[in-house]
C-alpha cells in the first residue's frame, strides 16, 4: 500500500465546511442573543483565563517594579503639591459636612428611601485587553460565579467605566463608555439637561467622548460641569459620574448642543475596577 | 505519537500567542496600537504547511479571538475570517523556501491589511463611519507595521519549530520503509 494521494478537492471542502460552521456559529448567537456560547466560555474558563490571570500578576509586579524608580526629587514635589490640596480640600470637605447634614434633614422630609450613592460593589483586577486596537474592551477576572451579571456597570474610583458584556464563570467582559460601539444616557449634573455619549475611536488618542443631543436650553452649561448618567437609562444606574466636560458649542441645527467629555477614569492605565452586583432592570424592578 | 506531539506544540502556539496579544502587548503598546500576533501565527502555518492546517488553525484563533473578544455576543466572526485568511496563505506553500524571508513578509503583510480593511468595512462602515483614511492612517497601518516588526522575532521562530517538527517526522517516516 502507497501513501494516499492528497485529494485536490479536499480542502475545498473542508474549507466549505468550516465556513459553514462560523456561519452558522453567527446565527446561532445571534439568535440566541448570547445565550448559545455559554459552553464555549466555559471552555475559556479553563484554558486561557487563568493563564492570563497569572500574566497579569507578572505585569503588575513590573508595573511597581518602574513606579519604584521615578526620584525623589518629583516625590518631593508630588508631597507639596499634594499638601496644599489636602488643605483646600479639608475646608471642602468641611463646607460639604454643611451641606451634608442639611442634604440629610431635606432627604428625611421628603422620605427619600432610594440612596443613589451607595451601590453595592465588588472589587475585580483586569486581566486582559482586547486583542484587536478596533474596540475597547477588557476583561476581569470576576465571573456569574461571583454574581457578576450581564448589563451590571462598572466603576472605578468614583468614575464609570463601562458595562459587563459577557460572563463566564470566572471572567467577565466589561465594554467600557470610550469604546467606539458604547451609547450612554447621560445628563448635567446642574441642570438635570439629558444628553448622549458616545465613545469614539477616532477620539481614543486625544483622551475625550463626545457627548450629543444636548437640547438647547437657556441653562448654561459651562466647561468643567459634570456629566453623570441619567435617570432615563435603561441599563446604567443614574448618578454614577462619567467626565467633566472639555468643549461644548452648538449644533448646526440652533436646536441641539454637542461637546466633548474628559473621563473621570483614566482608562490607560485600569488595573482594579468595581462592579456594582445590581443592574438598572433588578432596581426598578423592586 | 508525533502527530499528536504536532497537534499539542501547535496548540501551545496558539494560547501562548493569544495570552501576549491579550496580556503583555497591550502594556507595550506604540501610539496606543497593539500588533496582531494571530495573523502572524495563521498566515505563517498557512503557507509552511498548506491549506487544510492554515485553516484549522485559522479556525482556532479565530474562535479564540471570538470567545474572549467578540463582536458583541456575535461568535464565529473572526472564526471565518482568519479561516479565510489561514485558507488563502496555503495557496502559497508551493512558493515557499524556508531561507527566503521575503514571501512571508509579503504574505503576512498582505493578510493584515486585507484583515484591516475587512474589519473597517464590516464593523465600522457598516455603522456609516466614513472618515476611512483616519482609520486607515491611525489604525490600520500602524498595526500593519507593528506587526511585520513582531514577524521579523516570531516568524523565525515558529520556522524553527515548524522545521524541528517536520525532520522528526522525516526521520520517523524513513524507519519504516
Amino acid at each position: 500500500m502507497k501513501t494516499k494521494k492528497p485529494n485536490p478537492l479536499a480542502s475545498k471542502y473542508w474549507l466549505l465546511i468550516l465556513s459553514v460552521i462560523c456561519v452558522l456559529l453567527m446565527v446561532l448567537s445571534f439568535v440566541s442573543d448570547g445565550k448559545a456560547n455559554t459552553p464555549l466560555q466555559v471552555i475559556a474558563d479553563y484554558t486561557v483565563v487563568p493563564m492570563q490571570k497569572g500574566i497579569n500578576h507578572v505585569g503588575t509586579w513590573l508595573n511597581d517594579l518602574a513606579d519604584n524608580f521615578e526620584t525623589l526629587k518629583t516625590v518631593k514635589k508630588e508631597n507639596q503639591k499634594l499638601q496644599e490640596q489636602v488643605d483646600s480640600l479639608t475646608i471642602e470637605k468641611n463646607n460639604l459636612q454643611q451641606e451634608q447634614a442639611e442634604l440629610e434633614r431635606l432627604r428625611e422630609l421628603y422620605k427619600l428611601d432610594l440612596n443613589y450613592s451607595d451601590y453595592e460593589k465588588i472589587g475585580a483586577h483586569v486581566i486582559a485587553n482586547n486583542g484587536s486596537n478596533w474596540f475597547s474592551t477588557f476583561t476581569i477576572d470576576k465571573g456569574s460565579e461571583d454574581g457578576v451579571k450581564v448589563d451590571q456597570n462598572v466603576m472605578a474610583g468614583s468614575g464609570l467605566v463601562g458595562i459587563v458584556t459577557k460572563t463566564g464563570p470566572h471572567w467577565a467582559e466589561v465594554r467600557s463608555i470610550i469604546d467606539d460601539a458604547s451609547n450612554v444616557s447621560a445628563m448635567m449634573l446642574s441642570t438635570s439637561d439629558t444628553c448622549i455619549v458616545r465613545g469614539d475611536l477616532t477620539l481614543m488618542q486625544d483622551g475625550v467622548i463626545r457627548f450629543e443631543q444636548l437640547a438647547k436650553t437657556e441653562n448654561r452649561i459651562e466647561v468643567g460641569e459634570q456629566v453623570v448618567t441619567s435617570y432615563t437609562s435603561s441599563k446604567y444606574l443614574q448618578g454614577i459620574l462619567i467626565g467633566y466636560v472639555s468643549e461644548i458649542h452648538d449644533d448646526a441645527n440652533n436646536l441641539t448642543r454637542s461637546g466633548y467629555i474628559t473621563p473621570a477614569v483614566d482608562f490607560t492605565h485600569l488595573q482594579e475596577v468595581l462592579v456594582v452586583t445590581k443592574t438598572k432592570a433588578e432596581m426598578t424592578k423592586q | 505519537m508525533l502527530k499528536v506531539k504536532r497537534v499539542f506544540i501547535t496548540f501551545l502556539i496558539i494560547i501562548i500567542c493569544f495570552l501576549l496579544q491579550s496580556t503583555v502587548f497591550q502594556n507595550l503598546e506604540f501610539a496606543s496600537i497593539a500588533p496582531n500576533l494571530m495573523i502572524i501565527v495563521t498566515a505563517s502555518f498557512g503557507f509552511m504547511r498548506g491549506k487544510n492546517e492554515g485553516m484549522v488553525i485559522g479556525f482556532f484563533c479565530g474562535l479564540l479571538m471570538d470567545i474572549m473578544f467578540g463582536v458583541g455576543s456575535l461568535i464565529g466572526f473572526y472564526a471565518l475570517l482568519y479561516t479565510l485568511i489561514g485558507y488563502g496563505n496555503g495557496w502559497f506553500k508551493r512558493l515557499f523556501f524556508a531561507e527566503d524571508i521575503k514571501l512571508p513578509i509579503a504574505l503576512i503583510f498582505g493578510s493584515e491589511f486585507l484583515f484591516g480593511i475587512v474589519n473597517y468595512l464590516l464593523l465600522y462602515m457598516m455603522r456609516s463611519k466614513f472618515d476611512f483614511l483616519f482609520y486607515l492612517s491611525r489604525i490600520i497601518m500602524p498595526e500593519l507595521v507593528y506587526t511585520v516588526l513582531i514577524t521579523l522575532v516570531l516568524y523565525q521562530i515558529i520556522l524553527r519549530i515548524n522545521q524541528k517538527l517536520e525532520a522528526e517526522e522525516k526521520r520517523s517516516a524513513s524507519k519504516f520503509v
